[in-house]
């Protein structure tokens, strides 16, 4: 884990960083802002009991999602696990979608279908928003040997935490990946922390997760995550070698959650000191690095940064006023979205008894 | 309506012996009812006062529809017979606990819908077999089932009477009309005769019987001389005041003890067993006026041939004033009918289920016989038939039942005793 | 007359060639030539991009073509033994069954997983399973099981152009059995997953099953009528879900009995839910209680001559019909 003390960063003068506009900065600012108002809403929310399950919110994390996000393009997809509003507010899924859905609401992204753990939206690359730890790993390989079949130059951005990383399937599907040259980038996003155990309890590791890729010859490298200059410069690299040489990457990036592992977790506060998470937020806060970055940069004030936070704010309290007044989907609509025949009302669909009943 | 025999579907309420305002203890005659076997009277179960006469005298009624209501003190009987089920009628004449509480209507006079669905409900019949049932409206516990553990199949339906089951009072799903054969359109000069209580009940078992037993036939000819001069001289004997006794007395003695000697023929189809009986319960077809009934002479086999002969003529006696006992009529093993004082001389009777065979008697004949000198001389002979239900009886059984019969009708002396 | 592992050869053949989309992957299944020869020359026709050799790690292969078909890809996995799925779980049953209904309609996954089913060869417990039922228990999920090369051929066909995952479960002892061969026109035809089949007609009783075990109830209704004079109608389910639910009851209102031959162990098999259903649809048809052949419950057996009994054979089917009574 990272714990060198965040000052400016080494990597503003990367080329990718360099090429970055006002406005562009402003918006990784306004991204990440957007991301922890909506997280802060829907907890107030579900602490109101507007919702169910569980709700893992990526508070603390939002520079890892704005930073490798805001370097895809037109065939550049995204997978992820079960910590997903991040990335999914990143791709450019609205407010109101996500809320709704957390609600349980017809008007969800996946029609109150999913719920937190499963986001999508696969207009905009993004591919979800996976339950099982490491499920969705062999998924990213999946989308990798897609664009690679089809002859398109793209890659697949496959996000993990570092409790995923002991898992078989991971492991498969590094092996896969390096063995037929798959676009995939693996993006362990190290929150220190496996639930409630700690890295050092639950895995066998020298220096890095990421420097497991070397059983496989896979190149890895791993960073400082609430960093966005680093995140993005390293992103590129990777993105670069899936572009040009259709090889896989593994890259690590140091993160803090400042919840639990989900609202459900009864334990946040006892597997580590309070101690511990007042520095990571005095010292490595995402948005805060960021705030200062800029304002020393000149581009942002504080009233304007004011302004960006006040207009997430109520973006967030919108949404969740939106989610309030949708309705719930209709008993009949649970067996839709199940069967692409049925839905689409083919002769395929039609054929024989999809469905049964008591 | 109280089930009053083992087969009854409905009675007719031949005549009130009470009237409106009548007090009744339990055990109190109240009516006379026609079954199909017999009239008898029906009792209360319970005090009171009788409140209402539902039903008019010579109405027939489904098992289970109110008849009457007896009241307690200070309770007013309804208008009409309590509805919501069979039966609702005052609690005298249902069981004596009126249920609790203040209910106008006590308990019930006879066994309720449901106690008589429960009665089909308790024979084994597959859904296929309930449906058709249903449909056409057959009564499943006057069917023998074929299938496993005797359950009633479809291949039992298949042919069997419809259109008598108990017309049960509970709603439930219409009922198609009866598979039947439909006579010729009547004419105004045409006569219609409604069923009888005991024609129907003729009709329906008779049916099931022809239709799903697989009967065979066998016949043999019997010298009667020996026969005819044992009677002549038994009956000069005893003189004119005491017992005559009947060819027909010396057919069911002998019957009843070659039945001992071929105790195979004493049995019953049972699905997937065959029941042979320790007794020979003769039962013993009785003609009447509009119909037939067959009383059972019980354990045949131990009585002699007076005992014999009294006694059925006392069941044909009240057989034919209808005071007969639903008892009399139940349990009979082998059947004996006897067409021969009808002029008739060999025939086939249709068997009495659940039993395996029925003896038909013929006349006896005069006619000339070749001797055992060979020579042609007059002789006296009857034709004595058998009818043998296949699933338990086979042709060699039947005919070593015949023998022993006809061992005994020729040598009658030997079954004096 | 064609082999069932060529009609199934056949139609992955026709398929690569019609739909560009269509890829195989699996263990052996290229240069090898498949371990039971059913892919065989197809690598060697098509090259290695539309025919993939996997390393032995199904949950990262199989969870890499349902990823794939998400960006269509029509990827068609071989299983070298369906009992395999089980290492591959996760993937097929939370990702490939859940993930269009996770995403409120907005994904779908055309996948084939394919590969044999069957007991009855001798290879032990952890090579004998037969998963239909697991599957078919899942809704998002298709599960074919053919018992002849005509039905083989047809139905992977649409099993490839559906839209939805479908699991094709075939059998290593029906691969090269003449009994399930069958002539194949030249031209191309599918089969509608979903549609059973009356295989032989009767009247006295329905046999229904799916796979091999239709073989063994067609034996069993010969032996039935040669020796009992008792006349077996022969359902094939062809699809355990979606189910054909029509065929199964027209069947069974016209015979009133039913035996469900189904090599599925007893416990929430295939046949109980065939049995649920001819109850709750079929009760007053019903002349006899459904009974069932299935295998002996327990994992599957090594010995051979045994487990010749544990899986449904001739013998057990004639014996059950005749219980009906």
């Amino acid at each position: 884990m990272t714990t060198q003390l965040a000052d400016q960063s080494n990597y503003a003068q990367a080329e990718i960083n360099l090429q970055l506009d006002a406005e562009e900065k402003i918006k990784l600012m306004r991204d990440m802002i957007r991301i922890r108002r909506f997280e802060e809403v829907s907890l107030k929310y579900y602490n109101a009991d507007k919702m169910g399950g569980f709700l893992h919110l990526y508070i603390g994390q939002e520079s890892i999602a704005v930073g490798t996000i805001s370097l895809c393009g037109e065939n550049d997809h995204i997978i992820t696990a079960y910590r997903d509003h991040g990335h999914a507010l990143a791709v450019g899924m609205g407010m109101n979608e996500c809320m709704a859905e957390l609600f349980g609401k017809a008007t969800g992204c996946s029609k109150g279908k999913g719920g937190s753990m499963h986001f999508f939206a696969p207009d905009k690359n993004y591919w979800g928003g996976h339950g099982i730890v490491a499920g969705q790993t062999p998924l990213g390989i999946g989308l990798a040997y897609g664009i690679k079949y089809k002859g398109l130059t793209g890659s697949s951005l496959c996000f993990l935490g570092d409790g995923a990383v002991n898992q078989g399937a991971f492991h498969e599907s590094l092996n896969l990946a390096e063995l037929w040259d798959l676009p995939v980038i693996y993006i362990i996003e190290n929150n220190g922390y496996s639930m409630g155990t700690s890295q050092k309890r639950s895995s066998a590791f020298k220096g890095s997760l990421a420097q497991r890729g070397e059983a496989y010859g896979i190149a890895w490298e791993s960073a400082k995550g609430h960093d966005i200059y680093e995140v993005r410069a390293k992103t590129k690299a990777a993105l670069d070698r899936a572009h040009q040489e259709n090889r896989p990457t593994i890259l690590e990036l140091a993160t803090y959650r400042y919840q639990g592992h989900s609202v459900a977790d009864a334990n946040a506060k006892k597997y580590r000191t309070p101690e511990e998470i007042v520095h990571h937020k005095e010292n490595f806060d995402p948005l805060n690095v960021w705030k200062n970055q800029l304002m020393q940069e000149g581009v942002l004030s504080e009233e304007s940064y004011r302004q960006i936070d006040s207009e997430a704010k109520s973006e967030a309290r919108q949404a969740a006023e939106f989610a309030e007044q949708s309705p719930y989907p209709e008993i009949g609509e649970i067996t839709d979205d199940v069967y692409f025949e049925v839905d689409k009302d083919t002769e395929a669909g039609n054929q024989g008894r999809h469905f049964f009943h008591d | 309506m109280p089930k009053l025999s083992d087969t009854m579907t409905e009675g007719t309420l031949l005549k009130w012996l009470v009237k409106v305002g009548d007090s009744v203890d339990v055990g109190d005659p109240l009516a006379e009812v026609e079954t199909d076997k017999a009239t008898m009277e029906m009792v209360a179960f319970d005090e009171g006062t009788v409140g209402a006469l539902y039903v008019k005298e010579g109405t027939k009624t489904a098992l289970g529809e109110t008849l009457a209501v007896l009241l307690e003190e200070g309770e007013q009987a309804p208008e009409q017979p309590p509805s919501g089920g069979a039966i609702t009628v005052g609690k005298e004449a249902g069981e004596a606990d009126t249920g609790g509480g203040d209910e106008t209507r006590g308990t019930e006079i006879a066994p309720n819908s449901e106690q008589v669905g429960g009665n089909a409900a308790r024979a084994k019949a597959s859904p296929l077999a309930r449906k058709i049932a249903t449909a056409q409206n057959i009564d499943l516990s006057a069917i023998t089932g074929s299938g496993p553990g005797g359950r009633i199949v479809k291949r039992d339906l298949e042919g069997a009477p419809a259109g008598n089951a108990a017309k049960q009072a509970s709603a439930g799903p219409a009922t198609k009309p009866p598979a039947m054969i439909s006579p010729a359109s009547a004419t105004a000069e045409d006569q219609r005769i409604e069923l009888s209580s005991m024609r129907a009940i003729i009709a329906e078992r008779l049916l099931a019987s022809k239709t799903q037993i697989p009967h065979f036939y066998l016949h043999v000819e019997m010298d009667a001389e020996p026969l005819m001069g044992l009677l002549k001289q038994a009956n000069i004997t005893a003189g004119e005041k005491s017992n005559k006794l009947t060819i027909n007395d010396v057919i069911l003695k002998a019957a009843a003890s070659a039945a001992v000697a071929e105790p195979r023929v004493n049995a019953s189809f049972d699905g997937n067993a065959i029941i042979q009986y320790a007794n020979v319960n003769l039962s013993v077809a009785i003609a009447l006026d509009d119909g037939l009934v067959t009383p059972v002479i019980r354990s045949a086999q131990e009585k002699s041939l007076l005992e014999i002969s009294l006694e059925v003529k006392d069941l044909a006696q009240r057989a034919r004033s209808k005071k007969l006992s639903p008892d009399e009529f139940s349990g009979g093993t082998l059947t004996v009918s006897n067409l021969g004082a009808y002029g008739i001389n060999s025939f086939d009777a249709i068997i009495n289920p659940p039993q395996a065979v029925i003896l038909s008697i013929g006349g006896i004949v005069k006619k000339p016989i070749v001797d055992s000198e060979g020579q042609i001389v007059a002789g006296a002979r009857m034709d004595v038939g058998i009818s043998c239900d296949h699933r338990v009886v086979d042709g060699a059984v039947g005919a070593s039942y015949l023998a022993e019969l006809k061992k005994r009708i020729e040598n009658p002396a030997s079954i004096l005793l | 007359m064609t082999l069932y592992r060529h009609a199934l050869n056949r139609a992955l053949d026709e398929e690569l060639a019609n739909d560009d989309n269509v890829v195989i992957i699996g263990e052996e299944v290229a240069e090898y030539d498949g371990a039971y020869k059913v892919t065989e020359g197809l690598w060697k026709k098509w090259g290695d991009k539309r025919v993939v050799d996997a390393p032995i790690s199904e949950a990262g292969f199989i969870g890499m073509g349902i990823g794939a078909s998400m960006l269509g890809v029509r990827p068609v996995m071989e299983l070298m033994f369906f009992s395999f799925a089980y290492v591959a779980f996760d993937q097929m049953i939370n990702n490939a069954a859940c993930v269009r209904y996770m995403s409120g309609g907005l994904i779908n996954c055309p996948i084939v997983v394919r590969g044999p089913a069957n007991g009855g060869t001798n290879v032990g417990a952890t090579h004998s399973h037969t998963p239909e039922n697991l599957f078919a228990n899942m809704p998002g999920l298709k599960v074919v099981v053919p018992s002849t090369a005509r039905d083989a051929y047809g139905l992977m066909k649409s099993a490839i152009r559906d839209n939805d995952p479908v699991y094709f479960m075939e059998n290593t002892l029906l691969y090269g059995d003449p009994a399930a061969a069958s002539e194949l026109p030249e031209e191309e035809f599918t089969l509608p997953i979903g549609s059973a089949e009356v295989k032989r007609s009767g009247t006295d009783v329905s046999l229904i099953a799916h796979g091999r075990s239709v073989l063994v109830a067609l034996e069993a209704a010969k032996q039935l009528k040669e020796e009992k004079g008792v006349d077996a109608e022969v359902v094939d389910l062809r699809s355990i879900r979606p189910l054909d639910e029509e065929t199964i009851l027209n069947s069974v209102v016209k015979t009133n009995r039913a035996v469900l031959v189904d090599e599925n162990k007893p416990f929430c098999g295939v046949s109980a839910q065939i049995a649920a259903t001819i109850q709750q649809e079929a009760f007053d048809d019903l002349d006899a209680p459904v009974l069932r052949v299935t295998s002996i419950d327990a994992p599957a057996i090594y010995s051979p001559p045994l487990e010749k009994e544990q899986i449904p054979n001739v013998g057990r089917v004639v014996e059950k019909v005749m219980q009906l009574g």
